[in-house]
C-alpha cells in the first residue's frame, strides 16, 4: 500500500519534540496564568500534545492501538471537562471571581 | 509538498497555542485554541488517522469548546479585570516551563525510537474506522463500557454541581 508522504519525509523525533513543544507551552499557561478557566484550556492543550504524540507513534509503527487509546483520552477529557466547568460556574456563583488566587484559604 | 504543510502546521499550531496562553481575554484564547485543535486534525490527516481528525473536529473542537465559549460568555467576564500577578512569580514560572522544556529534550534528543521507518509492506488501513473498530470492540470492550459508567458520573456530577441549592439568591 501507499506509504503517507509525511512518514516518508518527516522523522518520528520532530513529532516528538513539536508535542514536548505543546506540553510545555501548557505547563506554561497553567503556571502563569491566574484566570481559572485558561487554566482549564491550558490543561487540555497539554492533553492534545501527548494525543497527538499517540497517535503519530501509532501512525509509524502500523498499531492502532494507540489511536484508540487517543479516542478513549478525548472520552475521558470530555467528561473532565463538564465537571470542571460546573465547578467553575459555581466557584463563580459563590466568589464572583474565577481568580483561582481567591481559592488560596481553601483547607484540605 | 507533505513536509511542508507538517512545518506550516506545526508553527500555526504552536503560534495559536501560545496566543492561548497569553490572551488577555478569555474569549480570544478560546479561539485560539479551536484554531490549534483544526491544526491538530490537520497533523492527524497527514499522519493517516482520519478517524482521530473527525473526532478531534468533532468532539474538541465541536462539543468541548462550545462548553468553554458558553461558559465564557455565561459568566460574563470582564477583560478589564487584569490578573495582577507578581513580577516574580511570572519570571519563576517562566523559569519553571524552560528548565521542563529542557529537561524533556535532554532526555529525548538521543534517544532511540527504534526501527519506525515505514517498510515496503505498509498497512495503511491502521487509521480506518474498520480497523479501530475491530480493535475498540475487541481488545477493549470493557474499557469501553466502563466509559459509559464514567460519562454518566460525570453527567450527575455536572448536574449536582450546576442545581441552585434551596434560598440561594438568583444571581445570574
Amino acid at each position: 500500500m501507499q506509504i503517507p508522504e509525511v512518514m516518508r519525509t518527516v522523522p518520528l523525533e520532530y513529532y516528538l519534540f513539536f508535542s514536548t513543544a505543546l506540553f510545555v507551552i501548557g505547563v506554561l499557561g497553567v503556571l502563569t496564568r491566574r484566570n481559572a478557566l485558561v487554566i482549564f484550556m491550558s490543561v487540555e492543550l497539554m492533553l492534545n500534545a501527548v494525543n497527538l504524540l499517540l497517535a503519530s507513534f501509532s501512525s509509524y509503527r502500523q498499531d492502532s492501538v494507540g489511536q484508540v487509546f487517543v479516542f478513549f483520552i478525548m472520552a475521558v477529557a470530555a467528561a473532565e471537562v463538564t465537571v470542571g466547568l460546573a465547578i467553575i460556574v459555581m466557584i463563580y456563583r459563590n466568589t464572583k471571581s474565577i481568580d483561582v488566587q481567591l481559592l488560596n484559604r481553601l483547607k484540605g | 509538498m507533505a513536509d511542508k504543510l507538517f512545518y506550516f502546521l506545526t508553527f500555526l499550531a504552536l503560534l495559536s497555542a501560545l496566543m492561548v496562553v497569553f490572551s488577555r481575554n478569555p474569549i480570544h484564547s478560546v479561539l485560539y485554541l479551536i484554531l490549534t485543535f483544526f491544526t491538530l486534525s490537520g497533523h492527524y490527516v497527514l499522519l493517516n488517522a482520519q478517524f482521530i481528525a473527525a473526532v478531534n473536529i468533532i468532539v474538541y473542537a465541536g462539543a468541548i469548546m462550545v462548553l468553554f465559549l458558553f461558559v465564557v460568555m455565561f459568566l460574563n467576564l470582564r477583560s478589564e479585570t487584569q490578573e495582577k500577578t507578581s513580577i516574580l512569580s511570572k519570571v519563576a514560572s517562566v523559569t519553571a516551563a524552560g528548565l521542563l522544556m529542557v529537561v524533556l529534550v535532554a532526555a529525548l534528543k538521543d534517544v532511540n525510537l527504534g526501527t519506525v521507518q515505514p517498510t515496503a509492506d505498509f498497512d495503511s488501513q491502521v487509521g480506518m474506522v474498520e480497523q479501530l473498530g475491530k480493535v475498540l470492540f475487541s481488545k477493549f470492550l470493557l474499557p469501553f463500557e466502563l466509559a459509559s459508567v464514567l460519562f454518566l458520573a460525570a453527567m450527575v456530577g455536572a448536574v449536582m454541581l450546576g442545581r441552585r441549592e434551596p434560598g440561594e439568591q438568583n444571581t445570574f
